[in-house]
């Protein structure tokens, strides 16, 4: 079925099966490789988008539920050239590593900051404990997080 | 002596010690990563792989007919037409053979039995349920105790192997062992089981073959540690030409050393891109993932310690399991079929030791991979941690002063260990007395045993204590192959006209940051801003040949390559510096950066002598400043550390939380500090998760139980600790530029600390063991002297 989808401001639209996966249309109909598959059971978040607005793991989401909605991605994070604080803070506070899981943990920072601009170390955790990181023990993450929502405050 | 060593260089220049931010981030941080998965060749098809639902089975058959009429199939492939092609076997790096698709018999469920290649990865996942196998099943043999006791043969395939033993190998001295331990005052003893675990890396395996009918060129793009090795492989089991083939690694999202060994998968898909003319690509789910590649650890150990009437250690004993899975297949040393496991004698000094260990094949998934680990170095840091500390609690003195009379002194490196091991330096008193000074130890004791000696008490505080000693940087080719390949490992350095630089490496970098930290080190040694360095590496035609990536030897072996090919182009840039400042090469001062002739303000820069290499090179000089370096280290090095755990175990339910944690890691000189402390808390969390929650276990018939992230456990940020860490610096005697590894570190020392805390917890209350995870039924069941299931 045809859907469309506004994914990063970019209007999309596809003829696609209806169990087509999100995650699927944004990284190969879309051709935006940032959002990553980690598990295919929605447990680690590397697929994280935001879907108006709200985080979702987006191998659990079918394309066509998408249907007229707004996606942001990793690649729309930043706005005009200027990083999002988030990713300036992830740099800056080596919240990454690998970078795998880095797309979903800035994306559900950004939409928690925009909640909470000053959210305590267990708020950020709260937060982030849909996603799953293997390389940094999250400590940075959380760091990155609270600095970000520092700046935006 | 230990001391934390200050920058040399300017923070612009950014040389050894100085946190300068990852150049690898920028990519990263927009979702610009060059991931397996991101790419797509043009005409590119997908493979997806039937895997065996049974543990053991012989096929009758395989029917792919039905398979082949669905619109988008191109081919099925089974074990049987790769058989034609010699290709159905094929090579371990342990030096075993392992079916790339069965076709005799399936030896662990989630076996690779048939691909289906199609023009999309849906129909080629759909296409695999319209294969029909009979299988005929055998008994499943899920232990190894069970292994070696039937006389059902797992590899009946195998020429001349009559049994289910997969190695046998031993080390140090039995007859001075058994001397010491029949003199023994006291004998301490612990059986454990180190769990099945997976490296679980957050990008799981996968390949894109492109091989090119008609120059026969094969390009394969893959997630490896090791693309040089991987190279080597595919041509001796493919018997494709080695020039012909260029293995590209791209940004690694994770490994641990899952991405070390060869995958059916990454051969099948070669052979299906050369059956088809096109690119053919797969990528493994997270379930094929777990069941089947890259499993680590799963090491049965009986061991025993000595103790003469001082208390101090005499001898130690042990014996070992190892549940090998139905293949061989891990990436052991040729010398080392139980890894560095001898290194099972830790951080103390005692002359005798002996270790014997056995590996049996069963019905479960090959692998045994060393896990953020030096080759099974993880479990015996974790056997000695354990001993250690049960010792310490029968003889009933702390744990820290149990060791620190017994710790290897700071005076006696090198140190000569009873399995043979030369430690290169160490001051372990050091680590242990930063930790208990960081942790506050004496107040945590007095607070515990306020706490505890209430017996009404439902919270008890346990401390827990680990001082582990690694030996990692694999290693001096003397010892140290697999397959015949030496451990050595490479750097080329070219130095352009105007000062900036390429570095290629034959190391693999998985997350760790190596385009920053390499050239952290030209940096250190050459003046030139490690801004201005370029990194490459896994694109095996165009970096120098390496084994890659893997039981931390990136920086004690593709480091130390880095620093001497730096310093054999600063040799020859004081001689072009020389000649631009007519002086004798002997008369010039070196400070990174600049050649100064002695007394004088006359200067050149390492940006005017790169200049002058392509511009004035003097009569009778090579011209270029170009370089390139095969290190082959003359000894392993040996990071250690102490690890202090608070912890607070809840006697109703046999929960347990983690109160308060110190981490003093030395691994001799970091390069980049806030890199070394990222390997380290991200290592904790990997320890702490085989500790508290994460093991893959099989039910009897060979179903494995912990295919999928809600089965098999990963700590999310809510249950993960937070960390304090601490450093000490010995820098590594032999190594160029000082430094030891600290990669894989914390998830070697780690858990025994955890399992220690709530042991140290438990012990007043009759309990001296529970083995990892340690979870709250099984704490539950030792403290209520209840037989629990696993």
């Amino acid at each position: 079925m045809q859907i469309t989808v506004n994914i990063n401001g970019a209007s999309e639209t596809r003829d696609v099966e209806p169990r087509r996966l999100l995650v699927d249309f944004i990284r190969s109909d879309a051709g935006l490789t940032g959002t990553h598959i980690g598990c295919d059971t929605s447990s680690c978040g590397a697929c994280t988008v935001l879907l108006d607005g709200r985080p979702v793991k987006s191998c659990t989401v079918l394309a066509v539920q998408a249907d007229g909605s707004e996606v942001k991605t990793v690649e729309g994070l930043a706005e005009g050239g200027e990083l999002h604080p988030v990713q300036a803070a992830f740099k800056q506070h080596h919240g990454l590593q690998c970078g795998f899981c880095t797309p979903g943990m800035m994306l559900v920072g950004s939409a928690l900051l925009e909640d909470n601009p000053d959210p305590t170390d267990e708020e950020v955790r709260w937060a982030i404990s849909g996603n799953i990181c293997r390389c940094t023990g999250y400590m940075n993450i959380v760091t990155a997080i609270q600095a970000a929502g520092g700046e935006g405050s | 002596m230990t001391t934390v060593h200050e920058p040399r260089t300017s923070p612009e220049v950014g040389g050894i010690g100085h946190s300068v931010l990852r150049k690898e981030d920028d990519r990263f941080i927009r979702g610009a990563g060059n991931y397996l998965d991101d790419l797509n060749l043009p005409g590119m098809l997908h493979m997806a792989i039937l895997r065996s639902p049974v543990a053991h089975a012989r096929i009758n058959s395989i029917d792919s007919s039905a398979a082949m009429e669905i619109e988008g199939v191109l081919a099925v492939i089974t074990g049987e037409a790769l058989e034609a092609h010699g290709l159905a076997w094929m090579p371990t790096l342990s030096g075993d053979t392992q079916a790339v698709l069965a076709t005799d018999k399936v030896r662990f469920q989630g076996q690779e039995v048939a691909v289906v290649i199609a023009t999309h990865p849906y129909i080629a996942h759909d296409a695999l349920s319209h294969i029909d196998v009979d299988y005929e099943e055998l008994e499943a043999i899920t232990s190894p105790q069970q292994s070696l006791a039937t006389s059902t043969l797992i590899r009946d395939e195998k020429e001349g192997q009559t049994d289910n033993v997969a190695y046998t190998w031993e080390a140090g001295d039995q007859d001075s062992t058994d001397a010491a331990f029949a003199a023994a005052a006291r004998v301490v003893s612990l059986d454990t089981h180190y769990p099945r675990s997976h490296p679980a890396p957050l990008e799981t395996c996968g390949v894109v073959a492109d091989v090119n009918s008609i120059t026969g060129q094969a390009t394969i793009y893959m997630t490896s540690q090791a693309p040089h090795a991987i190279r080597t492989v595919f041509a001796l089991v493919a018997g494709l030409p080695e020039e012909k083939i260029r293995i590209i690694t791209q940004d690694i999202g994770g490994g641990f050393g899952n991405k070390v060994p060869v995958y059916p998968g990454y051969v099948v898909a070669t052979a299906a891109s050369l059956l088809i003319g096109k690119p053919v690509k797969w990528i493994e789910s997270r379930t094929e993932n777990l069941i089947s590649t890259g499993f680590a650890r799963d090491f049965h150990m009986h061991s025993e310690l000595a103790l003469d009437g001082n208390n101090r250690i005499t001898a130690m004993r042990a014996n070992i399991l190892s549940d090998q899975g139905a293949f061989f297949s891990d990436a052991q040393p040729t010398q080392f079929r139980a890894g560095l496991f001898h290194i099972c004698t830790g951080s103390y000094d005692f002359p005798s030791a002996h270790v014997t260990a056995k590996g049996a094949y069963t019905n479960k998934a090959p692998g045994g991979v060393a896990y953020r680990c030096s080759f099974r170095v993880t479990e015996a840091s974790y056997l000695i941690e354990r001993l250690v500390d049960n010792a310490a609690h029968e003889v009933g003195i702390d744990p820290a002063d149990f060791r620190a009379l017994n710790f290897i002194r700071e005076d006696q490196f090198p140190y000569l260990s009873p399995t043979g091991f030369v430690y290169d330096s160490g001051n372990y008193h050091g680590a242990m007395d930063k930790a208990k000074e960081m942790i506050g130890y004496d107040a945590w004791r007095a607070r515990q045993a306020e706490q505890n000696s209430d017996p009404d008490a439902t919270k008890l505080i346990g401390i827990g204590v680990a001082s582990f000693t690694e030996v990692v940087g694999a290693g001096p080719s003397r010892q140290y192959d697999i397959l015949g390949l030496k451990m050595f490992d490479s750097a080329e350095l070219r130095i352009h006209p105007t000062g900036k630089a390429i570095l290629k490496l034959g190391v693999q970098t998985q997350g760790q940051g190596h385009e920053t930290t390499f050239a952290q080190i030209v940096a250190e040694e050459l003046g030139i801003p490690y801004s201005d360095i370029k990194v490459m590496y896994g694109d095996t035609d165009n970096t120098p040949y390496g084994l890659g990536t893997y039981a931390s030897r990136s920086t004690p072996v593709g480091g130390a390559a880095t620093a001497v090919v730096s310093r054999k182009i600063r040799a020859k840039a004081q001689k072009l510096a020389a000649h631009l400042l007519e002086a004798a090469e002997e008369d010039l001062d070196w400070e990174p950066g600049k050649f100064t002739v002695k007394g004088t303000d006359q200067s050149v820069t390492i940006q005017d002598v790169a200049f002058a290499a392509y511009t004035n090179h003097p009569v009778g000089m090579e011209a270029g400043l170009e370089g390139v370096t095969y290190y082959d280290p003359p000894n392993m090095t040996y990071p250690f550390g102490t690890y202090i755990v608070v912890a607070e175990v809840d006697t109703g339910d046999g929960t347990w939380k983690v109160l308060e944690m110190v981490a003093v890691d030395d691994c001799g000189v970091r390069i980049n500090p806030m890199i070394v402390d990222g390997q380290i808390t991200g290592g904790l969390t990997e320890g702490f998760a085989k500790a508290n929650m994460q093991w893959i276990t099989f039910d009897d018939d060979g179903n494995c139980i912990g295919s999928n992230f809600m089965d098999y456990l990963v700590p999310t940020a809510w249950e993960t600790p937070r960390y304090q860490l601490g450093e000490t610096v010995t820098p590594s005697p032999h190594h160029p530029i000082g430094a030891k590894g600290v990669g894989e570190s914390a998830t070697v020392g780690s858990p025994a600390a955890f399992t220690n805390a709530v042991i140290d917890a438990l012990w007043s209350r009759g309990v001296s063991n529970i083995d990892m995870p340690v979870l709250p039924h099984r704490v539950w069941g030792a403290l209520n002297g209840v037989e629990v299931s696993p």
